[in-house]
């Protein structure tokens, strides 16, 4: 823009310049200084047509005060330098050849409109912004109470909503508030429980350290802390929840309250408790079982010096029996009454009964006292079986074999004291039950060796321990060696050599008696055919013959027959080299069936004897069925013969027995010569052949070579 | 309906706020009384503080016209404050019709008076968020409905850097701003520091004091500090300099000495 300096335009700019000038450094303006004198123009335009104006017009002066705040002119300051402009040079640029008094007058007014039209201007603009922003702050702090209304609704539906028991308490104690769950679990209505305090809530079955916990958090040391805890409810039964509390700190970090999440475990407690029960008792009866009894029984091993431990292990007589007659539905009432009267039975501290399995049952008493209180339990268990059971309307008798154990506590394992009770039950049983019978160490070594040997007979067997001594047969009239009778021994790793009574009913027992049978009976034949290859076919007096005995059990093996005829063909011996040897009682009452294999083996030349003859009232008539040629006389006769004179009744009998055997052709051996006088005696009796220490021990079969050569030589 | 993450527990206009006190140094009256206290503190210690502001607001409008001029026409204004006048909306619909405009703010004062004065203008929208959390900022729809990403935008962040501590990696927040912006795009930043200001350095601090009473730590960066937020950046000329030496309209020797506190700066995303 242009114009010159002396025209009225150009003058018009220089007072918009100088005011400019004056303005821009008091006011906010983002405009640049040139913008700035641009908005100014019109205003210094509008002044100096009202200076000219033929009347004074106060709202148009006022206008331009109010065009100033509109410019962002909003400083006090800026009103004073733009007044001060005017003052001293509106009408020097602007007044041209006018009355210089009226123009000053003019000026003057129109200072004061546009001063008050300023002041209303920047009033108005003021109390607009104040509203404005007065107006944000509600509607923000509509917002967030919004947005923070929504999350407390949020909250509070999680806390209503929420599966666990939630509930606040000031740090008194006092509950503030508590949710659905909570008051579901506790079985109470909000009232009641808002007026609770937390402290009332102590449970016989909280923890040791459940308030130790709760004073801490209360007091500010603890954060939170977690345990199982149980609470009454008002139907009486107990609550258990997992508790967690935790404390709540205001912002400054002050405790201000207690907040409980609970959840309701008691469904699963009882599970698990029913569960353990379960484990630990057993489903007929509802007595404790094995583990829980060996549970207790260690505890009672482990308690300290100075305590004790009674057990009364019982086993029913004929139970079996009853079950296989009446059932086991029959058999099972008849345990749970049994079970009933042996729990009425140790009702004491520190007494259980357990049922153990089957029809055995066990009793147990501790504490210091148990030398007298275990033969006061035993009494009453014995007195109880006394009444009869009444099941299906009949009467049975019940009675049991008890054994007993007691002794001081730390000295045995459970399996160690429960063996011992068993062995002696079993005394008890074998001594015809209905009694009782308090352990003995002996017995139980016993008992413990028996087992000992029976677990180790199949690998003895294996390992080459066994072997056989030969005991020599020999003919009373000549004094001749006829054979021997094979004896087998066991060469135990740690009890030496055994003699057949300690392991043969064992064997017997187990069934090892049928490969161990077969074993000798091989080992015999091997020996036999030795000697006959030694001596030939034949002594002064005839065939060298090995005596074999042959349990019950082996007789009554299907493969007897078989096995033995294989046994001598292998090896090349005729049937008249061996003697089996069957006790009495082993064909006392033997049906055909069971003498089919020994007719057999007799028809083929073997020779079969009848072992311990007259024990065991065998039926004389008997005899002439039996498939016998030797009867071998129990040593029990021929004893007395070593006195002399021998008792006349004794050498009636065996006189007998000899003329009887003569008669039915059948030899007659005796057992157990120990004097030349019994031998002589013998002799006379007219006994055939005879065995005993008084000829020879039983031996290695050398010996018996070195008594064949005597003999032979002799 | 979930509360909003920027939405504080409660509103406290008892709390000076950095928007309404820079509306006071600006001659407004969008201000209460705590926040005047505030500013006529600090005014103690530099009483040019509003000159300050106002080359800000000056720096400001020559930026937004110089990004129309290279014919951008979306703004994304953070830390936008409470618009008095001269706002970015203005400056940029004058230069240019139917420029879009979002502005971004924490304050819910802010944001509650800036929806109201741009109440009635479709290209323009305000979002409540937080600078430090860009990606609330980009993901808003709001932003979504005005501004197209694929293209270039002008992202101003005048006076507000400077309010973000090293703690909550304003660094990070500008790089992640970068980064989602179309090639061409523009940094318009101003930064607070000790640099520049016509004042012993322990007068500035005093002022510097007033924002860490009022919970509002000023952070005042040295201009290599400032340089970095250009990282990715080509500078626009004449680089990071003070505001009244960015592209002046008229001669900067007839600024207030004040105007030269700290640094003003264009950069273009390659």
């Amino acid at each position: 823009m242009s114009a010159e300096p002396d025209e009225p335009e150009g003058r018009l700019r220089r007072l918009t310049t100088i005011w400019s000038r004056a303005l821009f450094p008091v006011t906010s303006t983002s405009l640049t200084r040139a913008e700035f004198e641009e908005q100014l123009l019109p205003l210094a335009r509008r002044l100096s047509e009202l200076l000219r104006a033929r009347n004074f017009d106060a709202d148009a002066a006022k206008g331009v005060g109010a065009a100033l705040v509109a410019a962002h002119c909003t400083d006090p300051e800026a009103l004073a330098r733009t007044l001060d402009c005017v003052d001293a040079y509106l009408v020097l640029y602007c007044g041209g050849d006018g009355p210089q008094d009226e123009l000053r007058m003019r000026s003057s007014r129109l200072q004061h409109a546009m001063a008050a039209g300023y002041a209303v201007a920047l009033r108005e603009r003021t109390l607009a912004e104040q509203e404005a922003i007065a107006q944000a702050a509600l509607r923000a702090q509509g917002v967030v109470a919004q947005a923070l209304h929504a999350s407390e609704a949020r909250f509070r539906a999680v806390f209503e909503g929420a599966a666990i028991g939630i509930g606040i308490a000031d740090l008194d104690g006092n509950v503030l508030q508590v949710n659905k769950a909570l008051l579901r679990m506790f079985g109470l209505s909000e009232q009641t429980l808002r007026g609770r305090r937390v402290q009332d809530w102590v449970h016989p079955e909280d923890a040791p350290q459940t308030w130790r916990l709760y004073e801490e958090l209360v007091r500010g040391d603890r954060e939170h802390y977690h345990v199982e805890k149980a609470f009454n409810r008002p139907d009486g039964t107990a609550l258990w929840t997992n508790l967690t509390v935790s404390l709540l700190r205001d912002a400054d970090g002050t405790p201000q309250y207690q907040l409980a999440l609970m959840e309701d475990t008691t469904e699963r407690r009882l599970l698990n408790l029913r569960l353990r029960y379960e484990a630990t008792h057993d489903a007929l009866t509802g007595l404790p079982n094995r583990s829980l009894f060996f549970e207790r029984l260690e505890k009672a091993l482990g308690a300290g010096e100075g305590q004790r431990f009674g057990l009364c292990y019982l086993d029913l007589d004929g139970f079996k029996t009853i079950n296989d007659s009446l059932g086991h539905a029959a058999g099972d009432r008849l345990l749970v009454e049994v079970a009933d009267r042996l729990q009425s039975c140790a009702t004491a501290p520190g007494e259980m009964v357990a049922r153990l399995g089957g029809d055995e049952f066990v009793a147990l008493t501790t504490g210091p006292g148990t030398e007298r209180t275990v033969d006061e339990l035993a009494e009453r268990i014995m007195n109880a079986l006394v009444t009869p059971i009444s099941i299906d309307g009949r009467d049975l008798l019940v009675r049991g074999s008890l054994g007993i154990v007691e002794g001081p506590a730390g000295e045995r394992t459970a399996a160690e004291v429960l063996r011992s009770a068993d062995i002696t039950m079993y005394r008890a049983k074998s001594a015809g039950g209905n009694r009782s019978e308090l352990a003995d160490p002996e017995a139980d070594a016993r008992a413990i060796t028996r087992h000992g040997l029976t677990t180790a007979l199949p690998t003895a067997l294996e390992r080459g321990e066994f072997f056989i001594e030969y005991q020599p047969l020999v003919h009373l009239g000549d004094g001749s060696v006829r054979g021997a009778e094979a004896l087998v021994r066991w060469l135990h790793p740690q009890h030496g050599v055994l003699g057949p009574d300690r392991f043969i009913p064992l064997a017997e027992h187990t069934g090892l008696i049928v490969p161990l049978g077969r074993w000798v009976l091989e080992e015999s034949i091997r020996q036999a055919r030795a000697w006959r290859e030694r001596y030939g076919e034949q002594t002064t007096a005839g065939p060298l013959r090995i005596n074999v005995n042959l349990s019950p059990c082996q007789l009554s093996h299907p493969g007897l027959v078989q096995d033995t005829v294989d046994i001598l063909e292998r090896s090349g011996v005729t049937p008249d080299a061996l003697c089996l040897e069957v006790t009495e009682s082993a064909l006392i009452g033997a049906d055909d069936d069971l003498l089919k294999p020994l007719r057999r083996l007799a028809e083929m030349g073997v020779d079969i004897a009848l072992d311990d003859f007259g024990t065991g009232y065998s039926n004389l008539a008997n005899l002439r069925r039996l498939p016998v040629s030797v009867l071998k006389l129990d040593r029990s006769f021929t004893q007395s013969m070593q006195q002399f004179p021998a008792d006349p009744v004794d050498l009636k009998i065996v006189e007998g027995i000899v003329s009887l055997a003569h008669n039915l052709d059948l030899a007659v051996t005796v057992e157990g010569v120990e004097t030349g006088a019994q031998a002589e005696q013998l002799r006379i009796l007219g006994c055939d052949t005879a065995q005993g220490w008084y000829y020879a021990r039983p031996g290695p079969p050398e010996r018996l070579q070195e008594l064949a050569l005597v003999d032979a030589t002799g | 309906m979930e509360r909003p993450a920027w939405a504080p527990r409660s509103i406290d206009i008892s709390v000076p706020s950095v928007s309404r006190i820079y509306d006071y140094y600006l001659g407004g009256s969008h201000n209460f009384e705590v926040d005047r206290e505030a500013a006529r503190k600090a005014m103690r210690f530099m009483p040019g503080l509003p000159k300050i502001m106002q080359a800000n607001r000056a720096f400001m409008r020559r930026a937004v016209r110089f990004a129309a001029g290279e014919g951008i026409t979306q703004f994304l204004d953070i830390g936008s404050g409470i618009p008095t006048f001269g706002n970015v909306h203005e400056v940029a619909q004058a230069a240019v019709p139917g420029a879009r405009v979002v502005y971004v703010d924490h304050d819910p004062v802010a944001v509650a008076h800036s929806e109201a004065v741009l109440a009635g203008n479709d290209d323009t929208d305000v979002i409540a968020a937080d600078l430090c959390k860009p990606q609330e900022i980009l993901t808003s729809p709001r932003l979504d409905r005005l501004i197209d990403l694929n293209r270039p935008v002008a992202l101003l962040l005048v006076a507000i850097l400077h309010f973000v501590e090293d703690a909550d990696d304003p660094y990070g927040a500008v790089a992640e701003l970068r980064e989602a912006l179309a090639p061409g795009s523009l940094l318009i930043l101003t930064h607070a520091s000790y640099e520049g200001i016509p004042l012993p350095a322990e007068r500035a601090e005093g002022a510097v004091d007033v924002y860490k009473d009022i919970r509002n730590p000023l952070i005042m960066r040295s201009r290599e500090e400032i340089a970095r937020f250009f990282e990715g950046y080509d500078m626009v000329e004449p680089g990071l300099v003070p505001m009244p030496h960015w592209r002046p309209d008229s001669a900067p020797e007839d600024e207030d000495p004040y105007a030269f506190s700290g640094f003003a700066g264009v950069g273009r995303t390659a």
